[in-house]
């Protein structure tokens, strides 16, 4: 089973101690650290509420005096379709790719078959590729599947081109989500009792009425943790998105770094456009933080 | 058993679309790349784009024009930069990491909230990260300007536009300098097995070092890649990369070493006690011997993520930056935006044959264990 912070059970109990030149020295280094680690957010959010016109050198580290939320209003009005965009991709392909990763997890761990872990271990391996070693042949793929609108006398299918739209992302988020999807639920499953299993094999329970009545109803806790992953995943990445879009279906991350990458635009915009791409993500691990954790130290591999 | 077998069948089923996507969509693209890098495609422009292009086979001719070709200075660099790279950030957030996770075994108040802080870049892009430091290391910019807060002058440092180099080396000298280190480390194999009593690894190794040296002695200094001397090093500019990749990466293996730390039994470090141990001696003998499979995992993580990064480099120093530049982004680059296709897709390979360097045999020794007992 992965590895999981046992934390939350630390001994809450541990009886106040009078503050030892130790603990002293243990605090003073949590607060440097802690400020290496915030300071960037305090530049942030002065610099995105900060009106273009007060953005000088001098005053960088100043707190504006007057706030400024007009800069969010115009981020979002550059990137707000591309947040739409990443939306729709992330909560498509995180749902697809956890229930692939749920039925694949299913059946490597309850329905061992000889080599069933050499094939797990070839496709974990699609976990660590560089994806610019496969990034030519998908673009060719992505770019060849098209057709044009097929009139078939009492009805048209409408043509299509998977380059550009969004379901080019969605395929190739699901896929190359496989492995890690697959890895957290066979893990997640391997704590399930092989006797359970047995029991409902005995009750005449066939791969489906398992699947449904035993296995899925438990499962919650692991889709909640392949949910995370997944979304933050798919939110974030950048590479796919760079090569397999086109302006209409750009999603956020790609959006951002063309705001950022302009050089006579003021700091304020990419600032709050920076803020507006990572509250999603961040609400997701601010709120369900354990299990974000959970999935990072599954990423680990502990097999 | 009818049933049986019918579940069977369904296993395999739900198992056959993934399987077959895996095998397309990863090892086919991969084979599929390998070949386009031995061929022509897009090293003439007209050809590049074109409906049904002219595309021929020319072997290694791509990978011989990137390790030696006159134009393809940028990639070397390159190549020297990720292994400096990945060397930083992974001893940087080892380092940061474990620090912290040491501090917070020793049950701080607020322990929750410090962990948050310590984590929360994890969960951003690096693309969000890349916007957030790009700002803060611009010339006139909030790390440059810090000192002003004390009373002090601003600092000049040119954080991502440094085009200085330290540990420069010539590019000529490579062969000599890799044949050495594989001796080096393969002495060390053999005095290790011949401390362990192993005869015959003691032997291999020994033999293969000697081989290696005597290559580099007599062979390596009449090999020349170029005809002119090149140099590359540890360019300056890469620093404020690697800060802002240990601000984003070191709260992982900081929850790594707090999951390592939270799962050495209380009785081991009541024994170490017992024994005599103090603090430190129960740090050196106990916990970091414990903590080492934990720093390998993390390393081979963190390792395989560096070797692949670019949109932390895109987002702060952009695409053009020679000095900061990694083979990745140079990849994504020669690809789509120079529409040379063979020559990205070498880089492409060369950077999976880096990466399966690392990976495979982690991934192997994980599951050799594992099948015997399935």
């Amino acid at each position: 089973m992965t590895t999981t912070l046992p934390t939350h059970t630390a001994p809450a109990a541990a009886p106040r101690k009078p503050l030892r030149p130790g603990r002293v020295v243990m605090y003073a280094l949590l607060v440097l650290a802690a400020l290496f680690f915030l300071i960037p957010v305090y530049l942030l959010f002065a610099t995105a509420l900060k009106s273009p016109d007060a953005i000088a050198e001098a005053t960088t580290w100043h707190w504006p005096s007057v706030l400024n939320w007009g800069s969010f209003r115009d981020a979002w009005a550059k990137i707000g379709g591309n947040m739409l965009n990443s939306v729709f991709l992330a909560v498509v392909a995180t749902l697809l790719s956890a229930v692939l990763g749920s039925l694949n997890g299913y059946a490597l761990s309850k329905w061992k078959f000889r080599g069933a872990n050499t094939l797990f271990a070839l496709m974990l391996f699609g976990m660590f590729i560089p994806y610019q070693a496969v990034l030519i042949p998908l673009f060719q793929f992505v770019e060849s599947v098209k057709w044009a609108p097929i009139d078939l006398g009492f009805v048209t299918i409408p043509g299509f081109q998977l380059y550009g739209s969004i379901w080019a992302l969605i395929l190739t988020h699901v896929v190359y989500g496989i492995p890690i999807t697959t890895l957290i639920f066979r893990n997640f499953y391997a704590d399930v009792p092989d006797a359970l299993i047995e029991a409902a094999t005995i009750d005449g329970a066939g791969f489906w009425q398992i699947y449904g009545k035993v296995i899925f109803p438990i499962s919650i806790p692991g889709f909640v943790v392949v949910i995370i992953w997944q979304f933050t995943q798919v939110w974030n990445e950048f590479l796919f998105a760079a090569t397999l879009t086109n302006t209409s279906s750009q999603p956020v991350t790609y959006a951002l770094s063309q705001l950022a990458g302009g050089q006579a635009v003021s700091w304020n915009l990419p600032m709050a456009g920076a803020i507006l791409a990572a509250l999603p993500t961040l609400l997701v691990y601010i709120l369900l933080g354990r299990y974000f954790v959970r999935g990072l130290l599954a990423g680990s591999v502990k097999g | 058993m009818k049933g049986l077998s019918k579940d069977r069948l369904w296993s395999v089923a739900v198992l056959l679309p993934s399987v077959l996507l895996i095998a397309v969509f990863v090892y086919g693209f991969i084979a599929r790349s390998v070949y386009v890098s031995m061929t022509d495609w897009g090293n003439d422009p007209t050809q590049a784009l074109a409906l049904d292009p002219v595309i021929r086979f020319i072997g290694l001719a791509n990978y011989q024009d990137l390790f030696t070709g006159f134009l393809q200075g940028r990639f070397r660099q390159e190549l020297v930069s990720t292994v400096f790279f990945t060397a930083f950030f992974i001893l940087g957030c080892l380092g940061l990491g474990l620090g912290l996770a040491l501090i917070l075994d020793r049950n701080p108040r607020g322990e929750g909230l410090w962990r948050t802080i310590f984590l929360f870049p994890m969960s951003l892009s690096f693309i969000v990260t890349g916007t957030i430091w790009r700002w803060m290391l611009q010339p006139g910019g909030g790390v440059n300007q810090a000192p002003t807060l004390f009373g002090g002058q601003p600092s000049t440092f040119p954080w991502l536009s440094s085009t200085e180099a330290i540990w420069k080396f010539d590019w000529n000298k490579l062969p000599l300098l890799t044949a050495t280190v594989v001796a080096v480390v393969l002495i060390v194999v053999a005095v290790r097995a011949l401390r362990a009593g192993d005869r015959r690894r003691t032997l291999v190794a020994a033999l293969c070092a000697a081989l290696l040296l005597g290559w580099a002695l007599f062979v390596a200094p009449n090999l020349k890649l170029l005809p002119a001397p090149e140099l590359h090093g540890f360019n300056l500019a890469l620093i404020g990369i690697i800060i802002a990749a240990v601000w984003q990466m070191s709260g992982y293996t900081m929850a790594l070493y707090l999951a390592g730390l939270r799962g050495i039994p209380e009785e081991l470090r009541e024994a170490a006690k017992v024994d005599g141990a103090g603090d430190l001696g129960m740090y050196r003998h106990v916990i970091f011997p414990l903590l080492a499979p934990i720093s390998l995992s993390a390393m081979i993580v963190l390792g395989h993520i560096s070797l692949k990064i670019f949109d932390l480099v895109y987002a702060m120093s952009g695409p053009d930056n020679i000095n900061t530049s990694v083979p990745a982004l140079n990849m994504y680059l020669t690809s789509f935006r120079q529409n040379q296709f063979a020559l990205g897709a070498a880089i492409g390979t060369i950077l999976l044959v880096l990466v399966a360097f690392v990976i495979v045999p982690y991934l192997a020794s994980q599951f050799r264990g594992e099948e015997g007992h399935a």
